[in-house]
């Protein structure tokens, strides 16, 4: 199989970091935060690997959009299986609004140009949660999308995706071309090991900018304030149930 | 040959030790005193021994990890009974 598969990952701040807003509610700190790429974009890099190595799919290439340090990101894609990367440079006010409409219509570019087959992307990511960018991308590229996969495999031209939808698993066949998006339980992604990093080292990466893409980055959403979620209230100890029902009836909750 | 395979080995659990829970410095302290340890070990089939030994800690630090993080994301993203 000639497959090529573009894998989209994204730089976060790490899953396990305790977020902090900026005092002028801008946005969240990110300066000298631990920085890794997003736990759905680590499942959709495994998926692809093991495609390759099925040997369903014949080149892995990452991408990533952003500043210099995305390139950390790609290696990480690299060390674990990906042939090349791409780095699409977006740095400063750009990236700070850079979000799902435009990173799809990179992404859209980037398919045609490399004449991808398969694009798979981690359903969401942990710090906007948009969950847009994989199906906007389908829309953009009018390829069928086969999003939240929990299993994927491809039969002949086809790709055969059970979907976890609320309620249980949906199992649809989508064409090829396609897109996909990964859930938590597509796979367990490996871990990048020594010897792989190394090798990766050897592996390359392109720049490239939006505009050789033809991409407009310039977004049209504004971020007005970031705030904190409200903080828990402690919770009330009744002694007796009529106390419970009083207090019930008292927050106006029966 | 084996010194480059023990310092391979050190080195990979110097990375993964990052990760650890209890912070990078715990994990890269002790890693220095078990290696320290065992530094006048000269038999090759201690050697073996000790490198299979550092093999099964990264399999259990990856194992860790990845669990960590997947009961983070299961907590966060789905609905919990």
């Amino acid at each position: 199989m000639s497959a090529r598969v573009l894998v989209g990952v994204k730089r976060v701040i790490d899953y396990a970091v305790k977020i902090r807003v900026k005092p002028d509610h801008t946005g969240v700190v990110t300066d000298g935060v631990k920085h890794s790429m997003n736990p759905f974009c680590e499942i959709a890099v495994e998926e692809a690997v093991k495609l390759k190595e099925k040997k369903l799919v014949k080149e892995v290439v990452a991408v990533s959009c952003g500043p210099q340090q995305v390139q950390e990101t790609i290696r990480t894609a690299l060390a674990m299986g990906a042939d090349r990367g791409i780095h699409v440079e977006v740095s400063g006010k750009d990236y700070e609004t850079l979000g799902p409409l435009q990173v799809s219509k990179i992404l859209a570019a980037l398919a045609k140009k490399e004449q991808a087959d398969l694009i798979i992307l981690g359903k969401q990511a942990i710090d906007d949660d948009c969950n847009q960018t994989g199906q906007m991308t389908a829309a953009l590229l009018d390829w069928p999308q086969g999003t939240f996969a929990s299993e994927v495999n491809i039969e002949a031209d086809k790709l055969k995706v059970v979907r976890e939808v609320d309620g249980g698993l949906e199992t649809i066949k989508i064409k090829l071309p396609a897109v996909v998006t990964a859930d938590l339980r597509l796979n367990t992604p490996r871990y990048a090991t020594l010897p792989n990093i190394m090798k990766a080292k050897k592996k390359k990466i392109a720049n490239v900018k939006p505009a050789d893409l033809g991409v407009d980055v310039s977004s049209r959403l504004e971020v007005l304030k970031v705030d904190e979620p409200p903080q828990r209230q402690g919770g009330v100890k009744v002694e007796t149930v009529n106390d419970l029902v009083r207090k019930l009836k008292e927050a106006g909750r029966i | 040959m084996s010194e480059i395979e023990v310092l391979l080995a050190e080195v990979e659990l110097l990375f993964l030790g990052r990760e650890y829970p209890k912070g990078a410095d715990y994990s890269r302290d002790r890693l220095r005193a078990a290696f320290a340890k065992n530094k006048d070990v000269h038999d090759p089939e201690k050697i073996k021994e000790l490198i299979s030994r550092g093999e099964f800690v990264v399999k259990e630090l990856e194992a860790l990890y990845y669990l960590r993080k997947y009961r983070a994301l299961k907590k966060r993203y789905y609905e919990t009974e």
